[in-house]
């Protein structure tokens, strides 16, 4: 990133006020260095010198990559304002984009080829390919193909529809403009005429078009600020800086030329290597360096740069990638019973190619004069056998005949109907009013479609706090300052109502957030720093507002007398001290690159700001060295408590320091976040020492950010403890009763967090994670053996506590009383041993015996790594769910991410399956939804198999009966409608729409979600049992018609109308009889689709040209057959109503008790539930 | 089933109308159906409605079951067996070499009425064991030949009757060839006793299926001989018997409708039939069967039915029986939330 300033003058200190021209500081000599994450300065006798960002996040390791000469060959060079010349191989993208992943010319075949990845796709297209050999047709050409090609049309145009929003959005986004420098002048581009290295001008608050190095800004000091929303979601602004070597030239002007070095296109958004050559020197670039497409420039007038990735190479359309796709267990397990269902079909055809080859083995000798077989064509020259192939060839083409005849055994439709439902799931869930978050304006979505029946099996809920639980919105509450406790709870002065604000030129500056204050405080803040206290006061908030990195925005209002100040930064913790110490009347109002400028009880006073360094997790502080207007130089530091009491002076105040560790322990335990601030004078020669090793730290080409740290740690050495800060992450709205919730559905809640023990165990309570009753297990060890150790005790305590309410159980009355829930908090320090060894298994066990889990200080990975501890052990269905970049490896690890799209960006939102914008969602997903959704796949699967596997054993039963040689009664177009019209409009509606129970039920009865843990609506026993119904059920519409007509003159054709309609009405009785909730899509759906059928059967059979011609209507004359349909289907169904009745009454799952008692309660109790639950579902937000 | 439980509207009404002011808010719109709160009625098992199901179903079941009995009962039927009887007895070993020789095939039966027929009394021939639903078979036939002229020569489905001498047949295919041949002639009190031959097919075939300008054409000119042979001078739409036999049957035994008797016949009386038993099922041990038979409006004579509407609604009258019982003896509340799996064994959650 960082020329250098030229030092001249450097350790003399001048009044901030008193420089005019910043510009005339910088002169040409700079040389290239890494990026670095600290903030270097230099100052001369002029004024304040610039001081130039680092971008965050930049480590040593990167640090070092930095330096490495980019390979030619892994280089584009880009020529500045040659586009021509840059681009002479004609190798570099334009920058019109495509996202839309098909052109007209190659939708077909590849769309046809990604729906191929599926194998059951697959299956059918080889069932559909041997069906068009003459030896194998089965089915007319057309109507075998039929079927795959609905199913592959239905995904086409959905595909399609897809892809033609995305070329829309394409076309509207290559077409916006921009200026782009040509001859001399800058005109307006399309965007898709842009090229690389060619020079553009962008204007406040407008898009980048494609990735560019800045070359110059309307800052002098090169800086432009830029809102990356679009491409991380931060909303806070990222400063980006322009070299100085390019600063002053003006492209209309003069000719800019150079060459940049870059690497290739990559799709790291935090990284970026270059080098530049302008002028005959070579300057090194950087991230900080680069703005790239979709940000917008903020607070900069404009800013000038040079296209270096350009379209589909730029970084944004390279991380342009869906979240990643997850199977659900349901789905999982429907793969087996697929497995079942194959062999079964396996076992069909088996017999029926056994069966062919004895009949033709014993009929060998009849068979060439057979008058229904006719094995030689006697008119041929040589009486050639007629379609005969060998007793051999003619049974594996029985076998691959009866393949083709059994094919949805295996159910195609099921597949295309999942799809269906779940997109109709999905409508609804995105739907849900209870699910739209009011503040953020933001409804669910669902970013993962094949996984909403995941939902209703969840076991495990891994929960972030910052930000999940908690809103993140960061709320000062109390400090203590020199020893003495300000706790703003205690009062409440009238005049708070409006903050505080100052008056400029008639103009009320008024900060955007308004913070309670303490009066005592307050008047100390307001009584000058003449008195002690008063002193102490006025460091203290003048630390709170200079020592952040927090941007000041002024907004203007409707009003043009009111306008607010926003204070932008990239951390919640620092906007709240920076709005508290506005609230105290220090209000931040200029931040620019030398110096901030404070608004000091009214009276504007400007610091220089000498350094800064940045806040890193080694150091856990951060600290910024401030020319004060009397001259003084001052550093200021605020941190964690763990490290800042480390770098006090304790031979100081040792009084005010206790005072201050009991503070902080106290706010801590309220479930406050703490911050100490602490302070020091320097004299002349500490900072001329400090600052010469700062600069010699910043130029270093090697280790620079191990270096500056060093420089940071001398400094920020023997401080003065001014004070302490307490800010409230504040709970989420409904956070304890939805944990609640979730506890008595049976669902285990850890909490993984990065905050300390006592801040995690405080919101605990707060969340009622916790309770009084429970016993806490803390492990927090730091060496292998000790965490061994307290594990073994703690498994040793918690068998205990566990068998202890055993014993009780078994002597029986005193059940609930006696059962400890034991508690395990656990570090993260104590993880770093365990997890990835052996100690993760007795983790394991422990973390099964305890109720609640609260991992506090983990890292990220190792979050991930908690979750893969409990996925890996167990069947259960995981679900994480964060809302920070740290939150993202826990959930793409988790069999469910859910994402909170909060404060904190959008990576996890990008990375989740599902994202909501409040932790009480997940109570209404997982209760209300997840279990619906898992009740409707699951019936539905089963549904589907058996509605299949019925109309395959019809087939079944009558190929016995025509010497197995696969020919079918039912007309093929009936089979072929089978799936596709007759039966499957019902099973979507009812997959879309059936509601076991109510909402306000399952709200009411969490443990009602335990359907979904026992599997009580897809499991192997159900499975066997709906097979062996089929098996009953298909037996008596094949026999009792072939039985009623044995023997007398009903022609195939009539028959196989009978069995169609018997079949189809059956199995949308069957359906009829399951569905649980009636309304008239569903009537409509089931009625509808059994009068389709008729129609669909009248319209074949007054085809004249088909064998079946008016068979229907000869059929249906006679009053056999309407008998013979109506015994069908009560025989059929009378067993699985008898045992559905049995069932339902005597051994009733709770689901089904549940739904009798919203039946048959009394409303008023209803009523009350009603009540109860208003709390959580819609409590109006403040 | 159920009343109507409209579910009342929980949780969206009340957060329903708060969003009004806010302009392009993302906020779902409330409506029933987005909120799968569609009036909806929710029918529950309750023993009652069980057991009226169960007894509506026997109401129902047992006078049909009783009625379709009676009907069957009376259907009087007489079946003659004729494929050996009609073989001579030095034959009798060799059935095949009898059938396809050029032997005097005609035979006589002798058939007494053992209850009154009342008119029409249907004459049915009866095969067993043949395989008109054999796939070989039902895919050789030609149904545009049969029914239009222009397309004579579409022979291409009806192999290995497709074509002789060079020639295509018309009608084509095995199902033509095969016509059954046999004859019967009825005589009662050596008076000629006429058997209706028309309007024993289809209407629907005879108008649409097959062509009233399509005449048959080198029809059983080939080296086998399968069955009857056509008159060509008669159009298709008028050879009744090839349509009826073109109507393949189902199942392996069936009956096929050769005419019908249209006067009453007496018990006792002596029903002489002179057959000539030309068609061969002895290749494939087929029984033929002769079948006089009056008709209900149930059909022929077949008890199965009856029993199965009689089983069925004793099956559901007994069920009906014992699920009363056993609710008076087990009775459960239904909803009652003691019963719910928490509340029988507290913390067992």
């Amino acid at each position: 990133m960082d020329s250098k300033t030229p030092v001249e003058n450097l350790y003399s200190i001048e009044p901030a006020l008193s420089s005019s021209s910043r510009r005339s500081n910088f002169s040409a000599h700079s040389k290239s260095v890494g990026r670095s994450s600290i903030r270097e300065v230099s100052f001369s006798d002029l004024g304040p010198k610039p001081v130039k960002y680092g971008s965050r996040g930049a480590e040593s390791e990167t640090y070092n990559m930095s330096q490495k000469e980019i390979n030619d060959e892994d280089a584009r060079l880009v020529q500045i304002n040659d586009p021509v010349k840059t681009n002479e191989r004609f190798e570099f993208a334009g920058n019109s984009i495509r996202t839309g992943k098909y052109s007209v010319l190659t939708f077909l075949p590849r769309n046809l080829f990604e729906q191929f990845h599926r194998v059951a796709y697959i299956y059918f297209l080889v069932i559909a390919v041997l069906n068009q050999l003459p030896q194998l047709a089965v089915f007319g050409r057309f109507a075998s193909i039929l079927p795959l090609a609905i199913v592959l049309l239905v995904t086409a145009v959905k595909d399609a529809y897809e892809d033609y929003r995305r070329h829309r959005a394409d076309k509207i986004e290559n077409n916006r403009l921009a200026s782009v420098l040509v001859n001399h002048e800058f005109q307006q581009k399309k965007w898709k005429d842009i090229q690389v290295g060619e020079i553009i001008k962008i204007h406040a608050n407008e898009t980048i078009p494609c990735d560019i190095v800045l070359l110059s800004t309307c800052d002098p000091t090169g800086v432009a600020y830029v809102q990356t929303i679009n491409l991380d979601g931060e909303s806070n602004l990222k400063t980006r800086y322009a070299k100085q070597e390019t600063l002053l030239k003006i492209p209309e002007k003069e000719n800019v030329s150079g060459l940049i070095k870059c690497e290739k296109p990559n799709r790291n958004i935090y990284g970026f290597q270059a080098n530049m050559e302008v002028d005959g020197k070579r300057v090194s670039l950087g991230p900080s360096n680069i703005i790239l497409r979709g940000c917008e420039l903020k607070n900069t007038t404009w800013a000038i740069g040079v296209a270096v990735y350009a379209g589909r190479e730029t970084k944004a359309m390279l991380n342009n990638s869906g979240a990643p796709s997850k199977r659900s267990r349901l789905e999982t397990h429907m793969n087996l019973e697929i497995i079942f269902l194959s062999l079964f079909l396996t076992a069909l055809c088996t017999v029926v190619s056994v069966c062919a080859a004895v009949w033709l083995r014993r009929h060998r000798d009849e068979l060439d004069y057979l008058p229904f077989y006719r094995r030689k064509d006697f008119y041929e020259e040589e009486e050639d056998n007629y379609n005969y192939y060998g007793w051999g060839l003619e049974i594996v083409f029985t076998f691959l005949m009866s393949v083709i005849v059994f094919q949805i055994m295996i159910p195609i439709s099921l597949y295309i109907s999942m799809e269906l439902v779940r997109v109709g799931q999905a409508y609804f869930m995105i739907r849900d009013t209870q699910m739209y978050d009011e503040p953020s304006d933001s409804r669910f979505q669902c970013r993962a479609l094949n996984i909403n029946e995941d939902l209703g099996q969840i076991k495990y809920v891994f929960s972030d706090k910052t930000g999940t639980l908690t809103e993140n919105k960061m709320e000062f509450q109390c400090a203590s300052v020199w020893g003495v406790d300000y706790n703003s709870g205690k009062g409440s002065s009238q005049d708070q109502k409006d903050g505080y604000f100052v008056e400029v030129d008639g103009k009320i500056l008024r900060p955007k957030m308004v913070v309670k204050t303490d009066p005592e405080l307050l008047q100390f803040a307001r009584s000058g720093k003449d008195t002690k206290e008063g002193s102490h006061v006025h460091d203290f908030f003048l630390a709170l507002a200079a020592c952040n990195t927090i941007v000041p925005l002024i907004v203007d209002t409707p009003d043009p007398t009111l306008k607010l100040i926003d204070y932008q930064g990239e951390s919640p913790d620092e906007q709240a001290l920076v709005y508290a110490a506005a609230a105290y009347g220090y209000m931040l109002i200029e931040r620019t690159s030398g110096h901030i400028v404070i608004d000091i009880q009214g009276e504007r006073q400007r610091f220089n700001v000498l350094g800064l360094h940045e806040f890193d997790s080694d150091r856990k502080r951060m600290s910024v060295i401030l020319g004060l207007p009397n001259k003084s130089v001052k550093v200021f530091v605020k941190g964690a408590d763990t490290t800042m009491f480390g770098v006090t002076d304790r031979s100081l105040n040792t009084s005010i320091i206790r005072a201050t560790e009991a503070h902080l322990h106290s706010y801590s335990s309220i479930g406050l976040r703490t911050l100490v601030i602490g302070m020091r004078e320097l004299s002349t020669s500490e900072f001329e020492e400090w600052h010469s090793a700062f600069e010699v730290a910043s130029n270093a080409l090697m280790g620079r950010a191990r270096l500056l740290r060093k420089v940071a740690t001398n400094i920020e050495s023997n401080l003065r403890i001014l004070g302490a800060s307490g800010i409230e992450d504040k709970l989420q709205e409904g956070v304890p009763e939805a944990i609640e919730s979730l506890r008595t559905a049976g669902i285990k809640v850890w909490v993984l967090t990065g905050d300390k023990q006592e801040t995690a165990i405080s919101i605990g309570y707060s969340s009622k994670l916790l309770t009084s009753k429970m016993t806490q297990i803390i492990v927090n060890r730091n060496s292998k053996e000790s965490c061994r150790k307290s594990l073994e005790d703690a498994i040793i305590m918690s068998k205990k506590l566990t068998t202890m309410s055993g014993n009780t159980n078994d002597t029986g009355r005193t059940l609930g009383a006696s059962l400890t829930p034991v508690a395990l908090i656990i570090d993260g320090t104590s993880l770093v041993y365990i997890l990835d060894c052996e100690l993760e298994e007795m983790l394991f066990e422990l973390a099964c015996n305890c109720s609640v889990v609260l991992c506090c200080r983990v890292a990220p990975l190792q979050k991930a790594g908690i979750v893969a501890l409990v996925k890996k052990r167990t069947s259960d269905m995981t679900l994480a769910i964060g809302d920070g970049a740290n939150d993202v490896s826990m959930i793409q690890m988790a069999d469910v991410g859910v994402g909170i799209s909060g404060q904190e960006g959008r990576q996890a939102v990008m990375a989740s399956d599902f994202a909501m914008g409040q932790f009480r969602f997940l109570v209404t997903l997982l209760l209300v939804h997840g279990h619906w959704n898992y009740q409707r796949m699951g019936y539905m699967i089963l549904y589907n198999f058996y509605k299949n596997a019925v109309f395959v054993l019809v087939l079944f039963w009558y190929v016995l009966f025509t010497c197995f040689t696969l020919s079918t009664a039912i007309n093929e177009w009936s089979s072929v409608l089978y799936s596709v019209i007759y039966t499957s409009v019902p099973t979507i509606v009812v997959g879309i729409l059936d509601k076991d129970l109510n909402r306000r039920t399952l709200l009411k009865y969490p443990q009602l979600y335990g359907a979904g843990h026992r599997e009580e609506c897809y499991n192997k026993r159900l499975f066997w049992i709906t097979m062996i119904d089929t098996v009953w059920q298909s037996a008596v519409i094949f026999f009792i018609p072939l039985l009623a007509y044995g023997g007398s003159t009903i022609d195939a054709s009539s028959i196989g109308d009978l069995w169609t309609l018997a079949v189809v009405i059956l199995v949308n009785l069957h359906l009829a009889m399951d569905v649980i909730c009636w309304n008239w899509i569903t009537h409509a759906a089931i009625w509808g689709s059994i009068v389709a059928t008729v129609i669909c059967v009248i319209i074949i059979d007054a085809i004249p040209s088909l064998v079946g011609y008016w068979a229907i209507f000869q059929i249906a004359r006679t009053g056999l057959f309407w008998l013979c349909l109506l015994s069908i289907i009560v025989a059929a169904l009378i067993p699985r109503f008898v045992v559905k009745v049995l069932y339902q009454f005597y051994t009733p799952c709770d689901v089904q008790i549940a739904r009798e008692a919203e039946k048959f309660q009394p409303r008023s109790e209803s009523a009350a539930v009603e009540v109860e639950m208003n709390p959580i579902l819609n409590q109006p937000r403040p | 089933m159920s009343s109507n439980t409209p579910s009342s509207s929980a949780g969206g009404v009340g957060s329903a109308d708060s969003s009004a002011p806010r302009r392009n808010s993302k906020r779902p719109k409330y409506s029933k159906f987005t909120q799968q709160e569609l009036p909806a009625c929710k029918p529950i098992l309750t023993p009652r409605w069980v057991i009226s199901a169960f007894i509506l179903v026997s109401i129902v079941f047992i006078p049909i079951g009783v009625v379709s009995l009676f009907a069957s009962q009376d259907v009087v039927e007489i079946i003659d067996r004729y494929e050996t009887e009609c073989v001579p007895q030095d034959f009798r070993n060799n059935k095949v070499s009898f059938i396809q020789s050029d032997a005097n095939k005609t035979c006589t039966r002798r058939l007494t009425v053992t209850k009154r027929m009342k008119q029409p009394i249907y004459v049915y021939y009866q095969l067993d064991n043949f395989y008109q639903n054999h796939r070989r078979y039902v895919k050789s036939r030609s149904d545009s030949q049969l029914k239009d002229n222009s397309s004579w020569n579409d022979v291409s489905s009806c192999k290995p009757e497709d074509d002789s001498n060079g020639q295509p047949i018309v009608p084509c295919g095995l199902i033509a060839w095969s016509l059954f041949n046999d004859t019967y002639n009825f005589s009662l009190n050596n008076q000629q006793l006429a058997v209706n031959k028309t309007e024993i097919s289809w209407k629907s075939d005879r108008d649409s299926k097959f062509g009233n300008d399509v005449f048959p054409r080198n029809f059983q000119n080939g080296t086998l001989i399968g069955g009857k042979s056509l008159d060509p001078t008669v159009p298709l739409s008028e050879q009744e018997d090839l349509i009826v036999w073109m109507r393949t049957a189902a199942l392996p035994t069936f009956r096929k409708l050769y005419g019908k008797i249209e006067r009453d016949l007496q018990p006792n009386e002596v029903i002489h039939v002179t057959l000539e038993n030309n068609y061969n099922t002895y290749s494939f041990n087929g029984k033929k069967k002769l079948v006089l038979s009056t008709t209900s409006w149930l059909g022929g004579k077949n008890d199965f039915l009856g029993i199965a509407y009689l089983t069925v609604g004793g099956l559901c009258f007994f069920l009906a029986l014992s699920f009363t019982v056993v609710y008076l003896v087990k009775p459960r509340r239904l909803g009652d939330p003691s019963y719910l799996s928490w509340n029988r064994n507290p913390g067992g959650q």
